[in-house]
């Protein structure tokens, strides 16, 4: 990001002389760049900023419900490695991750090459597929445990009726919970990355696809060949936000589940919110928060230093 | 003059869904591209129906009497239409004010990030100074930081600072995101640098140029923030559920959600109207601002 910022520096900068008068010029202007930056870094800076700094000091500290704060080194990390529900939460974060990044991306994608058709309906239907991604998580969640619902829930008696007698009983029992979870998250996420998919499909170069066609590749082989490695910068962005995203799952289940039944789709935000907002155990829960951090940042940079070397 | 358009979408369209070869009889063609076609539609109809059908169900149920909700085998129209649920929403729960809590956080919160953020975006994009790329770097980097990792420390300082169960706490949390700067600077950076130097020799400060020409130049860009925030914000579930206590400071997604958890015999069919009610305006705004609203998501990715 850095190096793309500075290439495209204005050439008009470069014409300043390096001498002495320059200086002041460079510093006029750092003093006025600054002050664009300087409304939006204050809030930044003490909401954002700090509290992640201040997140690593805590999770060093027994801070609890009375603000008094020890020092206990790695006490909380070494709590956290031993602790059952941390692993469990951890699991299930890895689990919703694993089912729902390809099932998304392969649903966003499919809509975004159906949408890259001139069929009738189009703008319609791109509408639609925005709708959940724009609807309050709260009403997400009660309609689709309505929907859920084992006896009386729209989705079991359609089931029934194609001949299924004993459909799962969705977020009532521990093995479909996590799943049902993950349907409502593509459902909602899938219109967001379409819409990214759609901007990376127009930078799809048609001649490429021409040629292609020339030399008898058929749809299935010009997608593989064609579509999907010029996509590579897009997918990237998608699965980085995607696995993000997934990493950090709270809202959807909180309001649908509760991490429940039993602990069957507790997360680790869930975990993290549970420790410091429900039992004050600020400290504690800021190690699992530092751990949440480093997975994210972690993911993030394994991810792009792989784009970078397939891409040499 | 239909026909027309039909064909010349026809051909077009005939070579992006199916590519035929160009040597091909126009019947082959024809056929492929008509079976090509079909299954296109098919895709569609059953993918809209998947992604509208819960809304379809959230406003027949709205719709519906308290105990038809539940009936089995499903209902998917109510036998009388309940209209009366709507007018009931009002006065049996504090909507009124969850609406406005809501409506002044959303406006607040636009308000800020807009200006903030593209008075930043101006400096990233248009200013060279000492220490710029760093400090983007920061504001990118914490993109990658989910705020679930870092709300207790943020929840402590707000409280420190006398904020907690306030709806300026909100109003903050929401105002200063990374992603408003981002998206701004996005946009600055396709303005040619011609016309910002030109206005320089013009005389005109930086601050000038910002206002009276790299503001109304970037209305798009300035609307797809505007829109993206606000929707977001009026969706905002997490903040609102940690810093409000009181219920006098609720927003629409916490009471209705404590529509649903503290009323022993909730009435549904209520309760759909109180969602359907919630998600009303923002279904307007973005029907209205669509194409922002897209174009705003399409630059967040195109520099991954």
């Amino acid at each position: 990001m850095a190096t793309s910022a500075r290439t495209a520096a204005p050439p008009a900068a470069r014409k300043v002389p390096q001498h002495r008068p320059g200086s002041k010029l460079r510093r006029h202007n750092t003093i006025v760049g600054w002050s664009f930056i300087l409304p939006n870094f204050l809030g930044f800076g003490l909401l954002t900023l700090v509290p992640i700094v201040v997140l690593f000091y805590m999770s060093f500290t027994n801070w609890n419900a009375f603000g008094t704060a020890d020092w206990v080194g790695f006490a909380n990390y070494e709590r956290l490695l031993t602790d059952g529900s941390f692993r469990i939460s951890f699991l299930n974060t890895l689990y919703y991750t694993v089912l729902h990044i390809p099932l998304t991306i392969v649903a966003s994608l499919g809509l975004a090459l159906l949408l890259n058709n001139k069929l009738r309906g189009v703008a319609f239907f791109r509408t639609a597929a925005f709708f959940p991604y724009i609807t309050s998580i709260v009403a997400i969640a009660v309609v689709w445990n309505l929907l859920f619902s084992p006896d009386s829930g729209p989705i079991n008696e359609v089931l029934r009726a194609i001949g299924i007698t004993e459909p799962p009983g969705w977020l009532t029992s521990p093995e479909w919970a996590m799943p049902a979870v993950v349907i409502v998250g593509t459902w909602r996420d899938m219109g967001y990355y379409m819409v990214l998919f759609l901007a990376g499909l127009q930078t799809v170069p048609r001649e490429l696809h021409e040629a292609a066609r020339m030399d008898g590749a058929g749809v299935w082989q010009r997608f593989v060949n064609v579509t999907l490695p010029c996509l590579r910068p897009t997918m990237f962005f998608v699965t980085v936000m995607l696995t993000i995203n997934s990493l950090k799952i709270f809202d959807l289940i909180l309001v649908m589940t509760g991490g429940g039944p039993g602990q069957s789709t507790s997360v680790i935000s869930q975990f993290i919110y549970r420790r410091g907002f429900e039992e004050n155990q600020f400290g504690f829960a800021s190690s699992a928060a530092v751990a949440l951090f480093f997975l994210c940042i972690a993911v993030t940079v394994v991810q792009f230093l792989w784009n970078k070397k397939r891409s040499v | 003059m239909s026909e027309l358009l039909d064909r010349n979408i026809t051909q077009r369209t005939l070579r992006k869904l199916d590519d035929p070869k160009p040597r091909r009889t126009s019947r082959e063609r024809s056929a492929r591209y008509r079976a090509g076609r079909a299954i296109g539609y098919i895709a569609m109809i059953v993918f809209a129906a998947a992604l509208l059908t819960p809304f379809f169900w959230m406003i027949m149920s709205s719709l519906k009497s308290a105990n038809e909700v539940f009936s089995v085998p499903v209902q998917w129209l109510p036998e009388t239409f309940v209209w009366s649920n709507y007018v009931e929403i009002w006065s049996r729960s504090d909507i009124i004010t969850w609406i406005r809590n809501t409506l002044l956080v959303s406006t607040v919160v636009t308000l800020l990030q807009v200006l903030t953020g593209s008075f930043a975006a101006y400096g990233f994009a248009k200013m060279r100074f000492r220490g710029r790329d760093v400090l983007f770097l920061l504001y990118i980097g914490t993109i990658a930081v989910p705020w679930q990792s870092y709300m207790i420390p943020q929840f402590i300082l707000l409280t420190e600072a006398g904020l907690s169960n306030s709806l300026v706490a909100i109003m903050l949390l929401q105002a200063f995101g990374a992603f408003g700067v981002f998206l701004m600077k996005q946009y600055y950076e396709t303005i040619p640098e011609e016309l910002s130097e030109a206005a320089r020799i013009d005389g005109l400060s930086e601050y000038s140029i910002w206002r009276k020409i790299m503001l109304p130049l970037s209305v798009p860009a300035l609307a797809s923030l505007a829109l993206l925030t606000f929707v977001n914000t009026w969706n905002d579930y997490l903040g609102p559920l940690i810093y409000l206590r009181n219920p006098d400071l609720w927003t629409l997604q916490l009471g209705l959600r404590s529509f649903v958890s503290n009323l022993y015999d909730t009435n549904y069919a209520l309760l759909f109207a109180g969602l359907t009610i919630s998600i009303v305006p923002i279904a307007i705004i973005f029907m209205l601002g669509q194409r922002y609203f897209v174009e705003g998501i399409a630059t967040s990715g195109l520099k991954g």
